[in-house]
């Protein structure tokens, strides 16, 4: 897509190319920290998927909300979750997100409308769905993002989820980030049907492919998409198709996948592909390498401050349960 | 106080509530119409259907949705119709409603009630008669709530929209057409976690909750004809439950019986007859009794599906096999 179409000026998109840049430099800082033995539990990366989060989120406003899934690291930062606290929830420290209780599958941070990452597949379309029920029964003006993947569109909450949004037709902008994987599975060997896109249009919502690493081209699409959901359009789809560059986890090293697929995939990668773009708008070449090293001395800053941060007190362990019945 | 059914107390309890707080919603199948044991029956006119929200047949987006809501600062109120229907819906539950508080660090409160109906009623057989408080309270996060009485159903439901924790509401199918007097005040607020004593004994405590409390009491009467004193409590929140109540009871009688609907078998009455036999084990006078049901799933036919109940004559039998 071409940045001068969307009269993307280059200010806007060297913010995306930050940004996207930003998000590929916390998960590899993650994977470095997680290789010393800081982090525990299953980190997931969305190492080539950039685009999709920061194509969305740039459209959001401050009080718009956003659920994602288990690959949230991404979405969380571009919906403006400070890293450096992320950072200390994935090493389980005093100060994270959540305070060490959550880790990097359940970042949120509400504060800036990011309502939860989540632990089980398709489980924030539901909570999602809910949250624009909520806004709409107060009577606010917001929209609800929700992310998850093409595994996802094979649970029900996603069928549930989908035409609950419709008969309520509540705010919410559905984005299906179709990363070509379900967990190790190849996502069309086990989904029936064209997919996530198809699914929609069958409860009569709009649904729009969209060029999942062209980052210019997720944020025209949905800066339209956003716009239609707040003159009170109901709910749509964006089904953006991009590529898990790294495995399901950093423990999964994607051997499954053949080696062409995943070396077209990297020539296809979303930051270069911005790079490229912003290069014909006559952005210096210096001026993206700064961004990069910016980006990379934050994350690497934030995960040594990360590693060295102390626990949380023991009695955190009990804390934030229920108001009445948790341990003395 | 007002004569009325446990259905209309606990619509009574809804509408106060909805009156008092406009954030207060219902989400379920069939609310419009009263819901399906009448238990919502007129509140759409006063509310209309915004709140008395009449929602497709998706258990899963109904809790789910329920949690999203609440996490934006609504107090939903789900209803599940049966409580083996909300087994459509654990995960909202279980892994979303009752941890988010706790897994966010405490950015975020879920303050929603799941009504989940349960009990054997009218041959309902196995998947509309089973009992499940036990699951619910082995969940951190959770209160589990079981009233006996109408006059409960009203205090305890009000409680429960009040809570700022999800709370699982198990009214008893057998119990909607039970009458009893019922609070009109509307701040009539039971607290969550203690327990009711329902007649005053000295020779033996009977601990129960939901319908099997009037078997309990009907057996007591029985009791003291012929000379033992039962004492009744009904335990009326599950999680959590009224320990002081109970242990001040047993310390007093020495002798404790369990008696509920649900499976005996890992059933809330063994977590009790644990906490007091570690409590006051050698103080005992009798080994701890418990009554629930044979661990076999709820049949159909009449005969056989009260053959899986704890009846009165079974409670009295232990009643005086404790006190012998």
């Amino acid at each position: 897509m071409n940045a001068r179409q969307h009269n993307l000026d280059a200010e806007r998109l060297l913010q995306h190319y930050r940004t996207m840049w930003r998000i590929r430099a916390f998960e590899e800082a993650a994977e470095r920290a997680q290789r010393e033995g800081h982090v525990g539990g299953a980190v997931h990366q969305s190492i080539g998927q950039e685009a999709v989060a920061v194509g969305v989120c740039a459209n959001l406003r401050p009080t718009d909300q956003i659920t994602t899934n288990h690959r949230g690291h991404g979405h969380s930062i571009a919906k403006g979750t400070d890293a450096a606290a992320m950072m200390l929830e994935l090493c389980g420290k005093a100060g994270g997100t959540c305070g060490g209780k959550g880790g990097s599958m359940h970042i949120a941070d509400f504060s800036v409308g990011m309502l939860g990452a989540n632990g089980v597949v398709g489980a924030g379309i539901p909570i999602a769905v809910g949250a624009a029920h909520g806004a709409k029964l107060k009577g606010e003006d917001r929209v609800v993002a929700c992310f998850f993947g093409d595994g996802a569109v094979n649970r029900g909450p996603f069928l549930e989820g989908l035409n609950w949004a419709k008969i309520f037709a509540l705010p919410v902008l559905l984005v299906c980030e179709d990363n070509g994987y379900a967990s190790t599975t190849r996502g069309r060997a086990v989904t029936a049907g064209a997919g996530a896109a198809a699914r929609a249009r069958s409860f009569d919502i709009a649904a729009h492919p969209v060029d999942g690493n062209d980052v210019v081209a997720v944020d025209g699409l949905v800066r339209d998409c956003i716009e239609r959901i707040r003159a009170g359009a109901g709910p749509i789809l964006v089904h953006a198709r991009t590529y898990r560059l790294k495995g399901h986890t950093t423990a999964d090293a994607g051997a499954y996948r053949p080696k062409e697929e995943v070396e077209a995939a990297w020539q296809a990668d979303p930051i270069v592909r911005a790079g490229e773009q912003l290069l014909g708008l006559g952005v210096a070449e210096a001026e993206l390498e700064r961004a990069r090293r910016a980006a990379e001395t934050e994350m690497e800053t934030a995960m040594r401050a990360a590693v060295a941060a102390p626990y949380p007190a023991l009695a955190e362990a009990f804390t934030d349960i229920q108001d009445i019945g948790a341990p003395a | 106080m007002s004569r009325m059914t446990y259905a209309e107390a606990s619509a009574a309890a809804l509408a106060e509530e909805m009156r008092r707080d406009p954030t207060v919603w219902c989400l379920g199948e069939d609310l419009g119409r009263g819901g399906v044991f009448g238990q919502y029956r007129g509140l759409v006119d006063e509310f209309g259907p915004d709140r008395i929200a009449d929602t497709p047949i998706s258990e899963a987006t109904i809790m789910g949705a329920a949690v999203g809501a609440a996490l934006v600062g609504t107090r939903p109120v789900v209803e599940m119709r049966f409580s083996d229907f909300a087994l459509c819906a654990v995960d909202e539950l279980v892994n979303q409603a009752a941890k988010a508080r706790f897994m966010f660090g405490g950015q975020a409160r879920v303050p929603l009630v799941v009504r989940e109906p349960i009990g054997m009623w009218r041959s309902s057989a196995a998947q509309h008669s089973q009992s499940l408080e036990a699951w619910y309270v082995h969940v951190p996060g959770l209160i589990v709530v079981a009233p006996s009485t109408p006059d409960d159903n009203k205090g305890l439901l009000k409680s429960a929209i009040r809570a700022d924790d999800p709370v699982v509401y198990m009214e008893h199918k057998d119990l909607w057409g039970a009458t009893g007097e019922v609070s009109d005040d509307a701040d009539y607020l039971l607290p969550l976690g203690k327990a009711r004593l329902a007649r005053p004994g000295t020779d033996v405590t009977v601990v129960s909750w939901s319908r099997i409390v009037a078997e309990a009491e009907a057996a007591a009467g029985e009791a003291a004809a012929k000379g033992i004193s039962a004492e009744v409590i009904d335990l009326r929140t599950l999680w959590p439950w009224d320990r002081e109540t109970v242990l001040a009871s047993v310390a007093k009688t020495g002798r404790l019986l369990i008696a509920h609907e649900a499976v005996q078998v890992g059933g809330f009455g063994a977590e009790i007859a644990a906490s007091v036999a570690e409590a006051l084990g050698p103080d005992l006078k009798a080994p701890i009794r418990r009554l629930g049901a044979p661990r076999a799933p709820i049949s159909y036919a009449k005969p056989l599906e009260d053959a899986l109940r704890v009846t009165p004559a079974a409670i009295l039998g232990a009643i005086e096999q404790l006190a012998g």
